[in-house]
């Protein structure tokens, strides 16, 4: 006893003479620290600044060109003039909120079903649920677009749907499964014992409890639906262009302030979204 | 006649794969009873809470509660509440809709679930806290509005899964006594599952001792204590000595061992006992004592050296060499001196060491 108090004040003296009181000035750049902060400058700048670009171009008084002329509201004005803008925003809108129903129930009952219960291989298929992270866009378009050609199933809504549908459930798995990883199943058991069946114990506990990680995941799920481009690209039929695909087939004729416009309001849409679903994410269960 | 027992077991068993979770217990729990399940980590004590309670089910066997048959009847509609080791109260329920959940469950009015409610959260002395959030609440006020959200059903039967745990000692023994005073007033068999000796004696009406799955003895704290039925009770519940050897002589009650080089002593016989059978004799530290002299005509007297003390403050604890095997002898402490001396025996002293063949047991291998 008494040694290991001794050894304990040994240890104290000689972390004093280790680890002297730093000076209270620093020399405020020295070249590590120098480069240091020019090299997250640089990576934050490489990652954002072409978005500056376009946004602020969609407030330029000019018909082309990268020269300033004024800001202008007209091409934001213009957007909501155009039928065809509006109408593929309205369909990109209706893809993604079936999608999202589609995957919230999916993913959700996926999770509970990977929680509870045990089985064989079961990390393999948890790894399959990986799927849009591991399998490349490009790929899962064609491979869709195969299937659905093989199947003779007419392009259009419901091939979209089925197809975000499968490339976003599993984001709704994940942020779900992360919720129900701090889950003390002895609140479930707690609610039968007071006299709650399966479901009145589900809809009373089980899911409130559930419902941050469903709605994060089903904000996600609704933001990739409305960015995706490829698969849809690949899996649309006439009459089914989503906003991503009016966006690409207008630059076709160049781009024009009209289509930074359009780019920069997805682009508000999508951080929105993804914002609350990281706050829903971070948020503690009560 | 049928309506004797509050739960019984009988013959219950719970497999998981091959192993015996629980190996063929049977119980019977009367009526008021505040019946404790004791045991080390994985003796199947909490098993049989559950099997009880309807999340698990037996392998075989049969459990009955209030004379009826469970069978697979689940949980909701059996007439126990459980009190959860971890409480397991619903995060995003205030404490009065935690207390209220079974009662809305069994569809009663408002205005009754307001007024019951209410008192129950004064029966565990928390009706300040009624609008709180569980998280914003200390352990100790969470488990009991567990204990509350449980007895507001006025249950039949009430199971608690070491609901004092993971409270610190001295809340353990404040609670241990309001849960005992608890049980006494509102007149319910409680179901207390505790490896917590101290605690299954100080609140227990009877208790079950349980090892690897078996019920081994089933008595009073008394019973358990004074007359433990084997070597594994009388060691799991207190302190005591073991003394390996063979029987030599029966006589009535008592059996008489030899051991090692010859020594015999002499204690209760249980377990029916024969001469030439190989048997164990259990004394507990404070039913001996250490003398100067011999004492005539005693039955139970050796020689002994001293070969430790430690004063502990009630009583002194000194460990004796008795021909080679250590023994732990308690004596109290009952008069009160600053002088070392007064405790006459030092280590390396030699002593007289004495026990009454009745407060020693005689037990089987």
């Amino acid at each position: 006893m008494s040694s290991e108090t001794s050894t304990t004040i040994v240890v104290m003296g000689d972390r004093e003479e280790i680890f002297p009181q730093e000076p209270a000035e620093r020399p405020r750049l020295r070249p590590g620290r120098l480069a240091l902060v020019s090299i997250t400058l640089l990576t934050f700048a490489f990652l954002y600044v072409p978005i500056a670009i376009l946004v602020v171009f969609s407030f330029n008084d000019a018909r082309t060109g990268a020269v300033w002329q004024g800001f202008t509201l007209d091409w934001y004005a213009r957007l909501f003039r155009n039928e065809r803008l509006l109408d593929a925003a309205l369909r990109s809108l209706i893809i993604a909120s079936v999608s999202t129903a589609g995957s919230v129930v999916i993913g959700t009952m996926t999770a509970l079903g990977m929680e509870r219960y045990r089985f064989r291989s079961k990390t393999f298929w948890d790894g399959l649920l990986y799927m849009p992270v591991i399998v490349p866009e490009i790929v899962a378009g064609v491979s869709l677009l195969l299937f659905f050609a093989a199947a003779s199933i007419e392009r259009g809504f419901l091939t979209l749907a089925v197809s975000h549908i499968a490339f976003s459930m599993p984001f709704v798995y994940l942020t779900v499964r992360a919720r129900l990883a701090d889950f003390d199943l002895s609140i479930e058991e707690a609610a039968k014992d007071l006299g709650a069946d399966e479901w009145v114990t589900f809809r009373r506990v089980t899911l409130p409890l559930l419902m941050p990680g469903i709605v994060s995941g089903a904000l996600l799920a609704f933001t990739l639906s409305v960015d995706d481009f490829i698969i849809s690209f690949f899996v649309t039929g006439r009459g089914w262009d989503t906003l991503p695909i009016y966006i690409w087939s207008a630059l076709k004729r160049g781009v024009t302030p009209e289509v930074n416009a359009v780019s920069a309001m997805l682009l508000l849409f999508s951080a929105t979204l993804v914002v609350a679903s990281l706050i829903l994410q971070r948020r503690r269960a009560y | 006649m049928a309506n004797d027992f509050a739960v019984e077991l009988r013959e219950v068993v719970k497999l998981y794969g091959t192993m015996a979770a629980v190996d063929h217990v049977s119980m019977s729990i009367r009526h008021n009873e505040f019946f404790s399940l004791l045991g080390p980590s994985g003796c199947g004590k909490t098993t049989c809470l559950r099997m009880i309670a309807g999340f698990e089910r037996p392998t075989s066997g049969q459990i009955l509660i209030d004379s009826r048959i469970m069978g697979l009847t689940p949980p909701f509609q059996r007439n126990v509440n459980t009190v959860f080791q971890s409480y397991a109260l619903f995060p995003h329920m205030t404490v009065e809709q935690n207390v209220a959940f079974g009662l809305e469950m069994k569809g009663v009015a408002r205005a009754e679930i307001a007024r019951r409610v209410g008192e129950a959260l004064a029966l565990v002395r928390l009706p300040h806290l009624a609008k709180r959030y569980p998280k914003q609440m200390s352990g100790g006020q969470q488990q009991r509005v567990a204990l509350a959200r449980a007895l507001v059903n006025r249950p039949k039967v009430l199971l608690l899964d070491e609901p004092l745990g993971a409270l610190d000692l001295k809340l353990r023994k404040e609670m241990q006594i309001e849960l005992k005073t608890l049980q006494r007033d509102v007149g319910i068999t409680f179901i207390y599952v505790t490896h917590d000796q101290e605690e299954a004696l100080t609140m227990s009406d009877r208790i079950a001792v349980m090892s690897h799955g078996k019920a081994l003895q089933i008595g009073s704290p008394l019973e358990i204590y004074e007359r433990p039925a084997c070597k594994f009770v009388a060691d799991f519940i207190g302190e005591t000595n073991f003394l390996e050897g063979r029987v030599t002589a029966i006589n009535g009650e008592f059996a008489t061992l030899s051991v090692g080089a010859g020594q015999t002593f002499t204690g209760r016989r249980v377990n029916g006992l024969r001469v030439g059978d190989p048997a164990t004799l259990s004394v507990r530290p404070e039913k001996m004592q250490l003398v100067e002299h011999p004492v005539d005509g005693a039955v139970n007297t050796y020689e002994v050296t001293v070969f430790s003390i430690a004063y502990v403050g009630s009583d002194t604890r000194v460990i004796i060499n008795l021909g080679g095997q250590r023994l732990d002898v308690w004596e109290q402490n009952s008069t009160s001196t600053l002088n070392p001396d007064d405790y006459f025996f030092k280590p390396g002293e030699k002593a007289w060491l004495t026990f009454k063949p009745e407060n020693a047991l005689v037990l089987a291998q």
